[in-house]
């Protein structure tokens, strides 16, 4: 017995002391973390979003974390310790199958995007692999007074009736929407790895004069930027997604030689225009703090070039003008 | 002198022996449900990723069933196999019978009502903040902790009744291990220090301790225990063996943070972790040898037993998977692989390839010890073959597919690329997946046929000790 008491008593006493070195009480101390400047608690209907998010199991393919890696950019600044200090149960995820959505509530701020999307990935993103949450909606052949119907594309809607989004849809997105980072200045790349994939881009090809008409910009990085930032919601092939998301394709501000309009919008977003007849009511997010003057200069020079378009190309230095004029 | 795996039992009857049979056979039963019930939710899932409107309902949407596949492979299936495998482990190598036959019983009952309990939770949607293996609301995961305080009561009680002077090795490990995870299920669970970033170093902590605190020391008893038994020769060192243990104690739990490198918790623990994954293959790389230098000169002797052939790919899983493991926490390496497919390659490379075919291994060569009666030989070789080529498919595509994703990332291409490249890579996973899945159902013939069928023709699971081979 006394053997026994030795090895067993023995090995579980250390495994004690290591526990509560490495695990209680870090815990103990980070469990106090001062939220972050700006960072708030989330509101009662968010709180009830965050248990959907939860139940559905969302995090398994989503993560909330932003690491301190230039090929995390995308997803916004690296996550800072006061950013969670709310977040209980933590949400941060262990694989990436969908994108990180710690700014989701910034990158696609338009609930009716995030109603589309829940409600059929692919009627937005045609290689989705994320299951449909169809059954966060209801079909009804009447709308309600006080409810507004998803204006889900006629291929992907049901053979009859609208689509209405249930509660725990509205809370789903209201916590979606709250998702986003409160500016921290001078906290970006700080971690070692920071400059490791300097190098990577090498792969992108030298700027190419694309066929029609004398452009000179980088179309394949056009191509690439647009697809991951702006396809979601005006389509690869540029046509939108009727009473949702304007086309791009022979559309006023897009196809005229002044591309100050088209800058504008895309620098500081867009909500409520009438575009082509049709008030849209979604919102356009803005990407001034996310994509340089060069970046922005060949997104819009891929739209002013593609599916029929032939507008004047414009300059990083245009860009540049119409970013320091302001919102 | 050592205790060795022949110990004599004298002092037990054959009615204890019995006894010790039907629980051993309950719990391979039971065990064998979860994996084919678990499995075939994980086939499910493999599915979905080609095609994810399948399904889609309420309760069969991916997000509800992907825990459900974690927790019972890991609660259900693993966990039940591995204490059955223990108790016979501790009675026999003890010299003596099971402490109680009734408190085997009450656990199996407890260990199979958190499972049935745990997967309607997740089904209904109380998952406990999507917090990985350990998502079960926290009364039912206070009753897997009973199931545990009464296996470890149970096991202390037996080899306390040993008729040898020494502790055989292989109990070293298992009554440490449920006592050791009885403390990562009350640290898991215990709510006050789990706000934000403090639940962040808790989940960190609870994923690598509840693989290596629990099933790792578990499936390495049986190791130490089975591979001496088939091959009628002591294990090559008793002292490696002592060695490997208390250095696993010491490192193992040290690397939990390694799940969050680049996240924000503090910069220290990360690199703590990351230190002790190197020291991590002092053990593993002490253990392998000691497991390969006992089978050294024996190999042939594989093709006539199946069940060596099962302890021999543990063996190598355990090996390659940790030693995989410890690379992939390099921050180098994990700048490309943390995040991707390649991490569920690594979990099914070690839950499978170590773990799983630890079970089937010490299953193949205990139980037809204890119940007389054998599965057939081509049963054992059809689930050999089928889930190791399997569990080989699904490895190697997430491996390689995983490496893609990651540099699809690295080299900063629109999200969808990383998504779409997969595509191949999970039809790939899900034909494997679909070998195992089926070699899980011949599996579960032959525990049929090992717990309620007629003798088979499979020869003993026992090799001879050959001339000179055991000096
Ligand atoms: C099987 C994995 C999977 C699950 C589960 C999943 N998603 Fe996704 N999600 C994806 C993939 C892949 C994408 C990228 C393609 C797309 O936009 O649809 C994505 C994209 C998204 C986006 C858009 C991100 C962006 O930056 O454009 C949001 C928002 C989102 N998912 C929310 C959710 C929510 C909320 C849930 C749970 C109800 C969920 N997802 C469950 C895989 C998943
Ligand atoms: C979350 C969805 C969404 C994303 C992402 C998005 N847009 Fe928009 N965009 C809209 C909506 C909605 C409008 C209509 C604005 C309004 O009336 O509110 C719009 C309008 C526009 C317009 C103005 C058209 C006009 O006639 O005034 C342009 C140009 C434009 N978007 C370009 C882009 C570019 C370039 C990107 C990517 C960098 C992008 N959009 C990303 C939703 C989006
Ligand atoms: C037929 C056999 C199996 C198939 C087809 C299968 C399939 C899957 C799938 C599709 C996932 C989800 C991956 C993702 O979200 O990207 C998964 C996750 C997982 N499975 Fe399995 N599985 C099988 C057997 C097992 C077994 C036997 C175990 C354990 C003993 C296991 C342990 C796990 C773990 C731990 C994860 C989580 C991985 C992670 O987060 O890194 N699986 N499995
Ligand atoms: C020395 C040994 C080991 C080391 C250093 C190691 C290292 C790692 C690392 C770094 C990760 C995180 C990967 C990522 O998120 O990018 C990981 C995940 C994982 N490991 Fe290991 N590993 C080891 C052994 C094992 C063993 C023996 C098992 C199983 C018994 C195991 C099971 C898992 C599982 C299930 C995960 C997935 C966790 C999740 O994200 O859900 N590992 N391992």
């Amino acid at each position: 017995m006394k053997k026994l008491l030795q090895i067993a008593g023995g090995a579980l006493l250390v495994y004690i002391v290591i526990v509560m070195g490495i695990a209680v009480i870090p815990a103990i101390d980070l469990s106090k973390t001062p939220p972050g400047p700006g960072v708030k608690p989330l509101t009662a209907l968010q709180a009830e979003g965050s248990a959907v998010y939860a139940a559905n199991g969302c995090a398994y393919c989503h993560t909330q974390q932003v690491r301190p890696l230039a090929e995390d950019k995308v997803f916004g600044r690296p996550s800072a310790p006061g950013d969670f200090a709310y977040q209980t149960p933590e949400l941060l995820g262990s694989e990436r199958t969908g994108p990180d959505l710690s700014t989701i509530g910034s990158s696609k701020p338009s609930d009716v995007w995030q109603y589309i999307h829940l409600f059929d990935p692919r009627a937005v993103v045609p290689e989705s692999v994320m299951p449909n949450f169809k059954f966060l909606f209801h079909v009804v052949t009447t709308v309600p007074p006080g409810e507004t119907a998803v204006p889900v594309p006629a291929a992907f809607a049901p053979k009859q009736g609208e689509v209405i989004p249930t509660r725990q849809a509205k809370a789903l997105v209201a916590y979606l929407l709250s998702l986003k980072q409160t500016p921290m200045p001078g906290y970006a790349m700080n971690g070692g790895m920071g400059g490791m994939t300097s190098a990577a881009p090498a792969a992108a090809p030298a700027p190419t004069a694309a066929a029609s008409g004398g452009y000179s910009y980088d179309a394949a990085k056009g191509q690439s930027l647009f697809m991951a930032n702006c396809s979601a919601c005006h389509q690869a092939t540029g046509e939108g997604i009727p009473g949702a998301f304007p086309p791009l394709k022979g559309n006023a501000a897009v196809d005229a030689d002044n591309p100050t309009l088209h800058i504008h919008t895309v620098l500081q977003g867009a909500h409520g225009v009438t575009i082509g007849g049709v008030a849209y009511s979604s919102v356009m997010p803005p990407f001034a703090d996310q994509l340089s003057d060069a970046d922005i200069a060949n997104i819009v020079n891929y739209e002013r070039s593609s599916w029929g378009n032939h507008a004047k190309p414009a300059t990083a230095a245009d860009v540049a003008a119409v970013r320091a004029k302001g919102p | 002198m050592q205790a060795t795996v022949t110990a004599q039992h004298s002092a037990v009857s054959a009615e204890d022996d019995r006894a010790l049979a039907a629980v051993f056979s309950a719990y391979t039963v039971s065990a064998t449900c979860w994996l084919l019930f678990a499995t075939a939710v994980g086939l499910l899932l493999a599915f979905k990723f080609g095609a994810p409107d399948f399904w889609a309902a309420k309760y069969l949407t991916f997000g509800r069933l992907r825990p459900i596949h974690t927790n019972d492979t890991f609660y259900g299936w693993a966990s039940i196999g591995l204490v059955g495998l223990a108790y016979y482990v501790a009675a026999r190598s003890s010299g003596t019978k099971l402490y109680s036959i009734k408190l085997a019983w009450i656990g199996l009952a407890l260990f199979n009502l958190a499972a049935v309990a745990g997967t309607i939770a997740l089904e209904l949607g109380y998952n406990w903040g999507d917090l990985e293996y350990r998502e079960w609301p926290w009364p039912i995961r206070l009753v897997f902790l009973a199931a545990l305080l009464v296996t470890g009561w149970n096991l202390i009680g037996t080899v306390a009744r040993r008729t040898t002077e020494d502790i055989y090795l292989s109990n070293w490990y298992t009554v440490c291990g449920v006592l050791w995870t009885c403390v990562i299920a009350i640290v898991a669970t215990l709510p006050w220090y789990q706000h934000g970033l403090g639940q962040v170093a808790i989940s960190g902590f609870y994923m690598h301790n509840a693989v290596g605190m629990w099933f790792t020391p578990l499936a390495l008893g049986v190791f130490y225990y089975a591979i001496p038994k088939i091959l009628s020769r002591p294990i090559y060192s008793y002292a490696l063996g002592v060695f490997a243990f208390w250095t696993n104690l010491l490192f193992y739990p040290l690397l939990g943070g390694h799940h969050f490198l680049f996240s924000p918790l503090p910069w220290w623990l990360q690199t703590t972790a990351i230190v002790f994954s190197v020291a991590m293959l002092v053990p593993v790389w002490g253990g392998s040898a000691n497991y390969l230098l006992t089978m050294r000169g024996r190999y042939r002797d594989m093709t006539h037993s199946y069940p060596l052939m099962f302890i021999f790919v543990a063996v190598i899983g355990y090996l390659f998977g940790s030693t995989q493991g410890t690379v992939e926490a390099f921050r180098s390496m994990q700048a490309i692989w943390h995040l991707t497919n390649f991490t569920v390659g690594h979990s099914h490379l070690t839950m499978y390839g170590f773990v799983t075919f630890a079970v089937w291994g010490g299953i193949y060569a205990l139980l037809p010890l204890a119940t007389h009666k054998s599965p057939g030989r081509l049963g054992i070789a059809l689930h050999f073959w089928m889930a190791l080529v399997g569990s080989f498919i699904y490895v190697i595509a997430l491996s390689i597919g995983g490496t893609i994703q990651g540099l699809d990332w690295l080299h900063q291409r629109p999200f969808i690329q990383s998504v779409t490249d997969m595509a191949p890579y999970w039809v790939w996973r899900g034909a494997g997946g679909l070998l195992m899945f089926l070699s899980h159902i011949v599996f579960a013939w032959n525990v049929w046929r090992m717990t309620s069928g007629q003798t088979g023709n499979a020869g003993s699971p026992i090799l001879a000790r050959t001339e000179g081979a055991a000096a």
